[in-house]
């Protein structure tokens, strides 16, 4: 394999991993806000039982999201050393305002919230648990910038060496599909880590129905679908035509559009595009609805991918499916929000094993459906780093294939390891029921071994006593 | 030229980042070096909790260092990272490992040596890979265009490796004094014994890439011997040596906190040391942080965040810190 091939797998392989954990620690901050904020509203044992149960959770996710982030932000100059050669100058400040505004916040914070509580008091624990979940939306704003940025490039201009410079900051981070790309995952953060929260209920709901801690979090989780769900839809279709405005390239990959239709494009549901021919095997496709969807006319013209010289394709397939699985994924988590909605109103949200059951299964379909519009956005970006204007064939280091092959096997060992052991720690916290008294981080988890040191918060409270 | 004024500017909050990274990783590092030389069961679970709540606010600095050079010096970062492929690789890794076993340690009995034994490897290999950088920054990088024009074994040399134990020393230090400052009772009288050799391989490490730099490139001897350089470059061993007596004694007379901050003193001495090395240059001989600053526009849009947040952070990191001040729980189960 070619070097540049490797490098591209090893970006996606890495940053694959890392999106996973974001995708739900800003989600799960936002949520062990919103428990805290209910403990000290009401003052309800069972909501500060669940903040600390999941906080040991987030703990863990925490920690994985930040050490693949630190190999994200090294990478960029390992394997892309021409991209950020020229592109430094626009996307390098806005990572470095994520550093700033971001990560120091998150981390500055983290320390307070899982081992603090008893130092600080109640009120100064809260603006740490507020300030880390401010933290990871101020990241999530900086690097969907800086990513819709690649994608729908605005508000810069090209100095004597080569570089882009920015011309207008305001335009370079609000560039067309930022605000679409910023809601979009957002949203979908929220969306995964309810999913999580209510799989989790689900599973200790089908083993004892009265749970308390299950309850809660699995009538808060459905409301959250029920309400998240239906939107993000919205913004999704909002984001599709965004894109078709500005990278109309990605659009005809998604919907496998080889051909124009002047008079009306149908939507294809399943089909086996072929790059080489050209065309769609197999295709079921509904005549129409792919102009009535996008351009809301059905008789709209649309242009296909035979309009695009050929070494400007997406890989169709690649873009083609893993739109197809966001989208069903999204119509299976828009149905569970129904279902779940039809048992409140039935009475039946704690006792209906079938609703519980396919919580379940739905608790890690929100990553699938993350990493799977990410898929989409990205594949279909190519073959350009920054759209329309900077090839990834012109982007990479002097790379050698042997160094990065080298690499790309150590990552894949490292990784496979230690986010396998990480998930299967997660797995295993989720698996005991949220109980009265639950430990907190500072206690150091209900696995340690009796007679180990109960932490720093134990001592101040005596010291302070 | 305003544009001038801010890339010193830069070139300082750049350097700024990288030693409050150094100092502030060093010692979580150095406690993780050091951890196999403490008893298993409650002595490395003191050892851990001692730096648990900082670990990963010291990290950032790292991200910001990385992220700051890409920011600030773009060129400077698409040089350097293929050409230090292999030790940032290693160190990214290293601190993937020990970062994760902060978590995973206490999530598990059976495989708890395992996540130990990632915690000190991870840690090491860390340390080591910053000195090997360090060391291949100071002997030089080939660059041809605004590329790397070097193979992919260029910054593995006896110097770099030098450098490299160097760090692993310098780090070892600052852990051992941080616990000295942090820990009571055995476990501190176990710290103090190993501050004494890990100074004493700090101080031969100083000793030794002071004495070789100058023989890599005429331009260091120049900056440092020619008169009236010399008049101020001077006192940096001078005050060297006093901080070495100074650590000794304090850990001689049983202190608490004088050792840690003698060894932080050495740190910022040796940082001073290799910014008169480098000033102006990025690249030693190559590239000046003129030539691989990125434009006025971007520099400016920066400084104002990092004017108003770079002091926030240094607040809220200080608050966290005094929140956690004192020592690791000396208590137990009483």
């Amino acid at each position: 394999m070619d070097a540049l091939l490797l490098a591209r797998a090893q970006f996606a392989f890495t940053v694959s991993f890392h999106i996973i954990f974001p995708a739900f620690s800003i989600g799960l901050a936002s949520y062990l806000a919103v428990l805290e904020a209910l403990w000290l509203k009401t003052g309800k044992e069972v909501y500060l039982n669940l903040f600390k149960y999941w906080m040991k959770i987030f703990a863990v996710a925490f920690a994985m999201g930040v050490v693949s982030g630190l190999v994200m932000s090294y990478q960029f100059g390992t394997n892309w050393s021409v991209f950020s050669d020229k592109a430094g100058p626009v996307i390098g400040p806005l990572m470095a305002y994520e550093v700033l505004s971001a990560f120091f916040l998150e981390a500055g914070f983290l320390g307070v919230m899982l081992f603090g509580l008893e130092r600080v008091g109640r009120k100064l624990h809260f603006a740490a648990t507020l300030a880390v979940a401010a933290g990871t939306f101020f990241s999530a704003f900086w690097i969907l910038a800086v990513n819709s940025w690649m994608q729908t490039p605005a508000g810069f201009a090209m100095n004597d060496q080569g570089q882009y410079v920015a011309a207008s900051w305001m335009a370079v981070i609000f560039n067309p599909s930022f605000p679409y790309r910023l809601v979009h995952m957002v949203l979908a953060a929220y969306l995964t880590t309810a999913l999580v929260v209510g799989a989790v209920g689900a599973f200790h709901l089908l083993r004892d129905r009265q749970a308390a801690g299950a309850r809660t979090m699995f009538a808060m989780a459905m409301g959250m679908i029920l309400v998240t769900a239906p939107i993000q839809i919205l913004a999704g279709d909002a984001h599709g035509l965004n894109t078709l405005e500005h990278q109309p390239n990605k659009i005809m990959a998604m919907e496998g559009h080889f051909e124009s239709h002047p008079d009306g494009a149908p939507l294809i549901l399943f089909g086996l595009p072929d790059q080489a021919e050209g065309r769609v095997r197999a295709e079921l496709a509904i005549p129409k609805l792919g102009s009535l969807i996008l351009k809301h006319d059905p008789d709209a013209p649309m242009a296909g991918l035979d309009t695009v010289p050929r070494e400007d394709w997406p890989p169709v397939p690649i873009v083609f499916w893993s739109f197809r699985v966001m989208v069903g994924l999204g119509l299976a988590m828009l149905a569970l929000g129904g279902f779940a909605l039809l048992a409140r109103l039935r009475g039946r949200l704690y006792d209906w094993p079938l609703l519980h059951r396919f919580a379940v299964l739905m608790g890690p379909m929100g990553f699938v459906a993350v990493l799977a519009g990410w898929i989409t956005t990205e594949v279909g970006r190519q073959p350009y780093t920054i759209y329309g204007l900077l090839r990834t064939a012109d982007s990479a280091s002097p790379l050698d294939a042997p160094a990065v092959a080298a690499s790309l096997a150590a990552f894949a060992v490292v990784y496979f390891a230690v986010f396998a052991a990480g998930v299967f720690y997660l797995l295993r916290l989720m698996s005991h029921p949220p109980h009265p008294g639950e430990t907190g981080a500072e206690e150091l988890g209900p696995i340690r071994t009796a007679g180990v040191t109960p932490g720093p918060a134990a001592h101040i409270a005596e010291r302070h006593s | 030229m305003s544009g001038l004024d801010l890339t010193i500017v830069w070139a300082f909050l750049i350097a700024f980042a990288i030693f409050a990274y150094i100092v502030l990783d060093g010692f979580d590092l150095g406690v993780g070096i050091l951890f196999p030389a403490f008893g298993k069961g409650r002595p490395r679970d003191v050892l851990m909790n001692s730096v648990a709540p900082v670990w990963d606010g010291n990290e950032t600095w790292l991200v910001l260092g990385g992220g700051g050079l890409f920011a600030a010096f773009p060129l400077a970062y698409a040089v350097l990272m293929p050409a230090l492929y292999a030790p940032v690789m290693a160190m990214l890794l290293g601190l993937i490992l020990r970062g994760v076993a902060f978590e995973f340690r206490w999530r598990t009995v059976r495989a708890k040596w395992a996540w130990d034994l990632a915690f000190w490897a991870g840690s090491l290999v860390a340390a080591l890979c910053q000195g090997v950088i360090l060391g291949a920054v100071l002997q030089g990088v080939q660059i041809e265009g605004r590329a790397y024009a070097g193979g992919w074994w260029d910054w593995l040399t006896p110097f770099s490796l030098l450098a490299g134990v160097s760090v692993v020393a310098g780090y070892g230090l600052l852990g051992a004094t941080w616990l000295v400052m942090k820990t009571e009772d055995d476990i501190q009288a176990r710290a103090r014994r190993l501050a004494w050799p890990f100074a004493a391989a700090t101080l031969a490490g100083i000793v030794a890439v002071s004495a070789a730099t100058p023989f890599l490139d005429a331009d260091y001897a120049r900056r440092w011997f020619s008169f009236p350089n010399v008049l101020a470059t001077a006192q940096v061993p001078l005050l060297v040596t006093l901080c070495a007596a100074g650590l000794f004694l304090s850990l001689r007379a049983a202190r608490e906190v004088l050792p840690f901050l003698f060894s932080l003193a050495l740190f910022a001495l040796s940082f001073a040391g290799l910014g008169v090395s480098l000033f102006p240059f990025i690249i030693p001989g190559r590239l000046s942080i003129w030539d691989a600053a990125a434009p006025y526009s971007s520099q400016l849009f920066m400084l104002v965040g990092a004017g108003v947040l770079i002091p926030i952070i240094l607040a809220y990191t200080a608050y966290a810190y005094w929140v956690f001040r004192g020592k690791v729980g000396h208590e137990g189960y009483h």
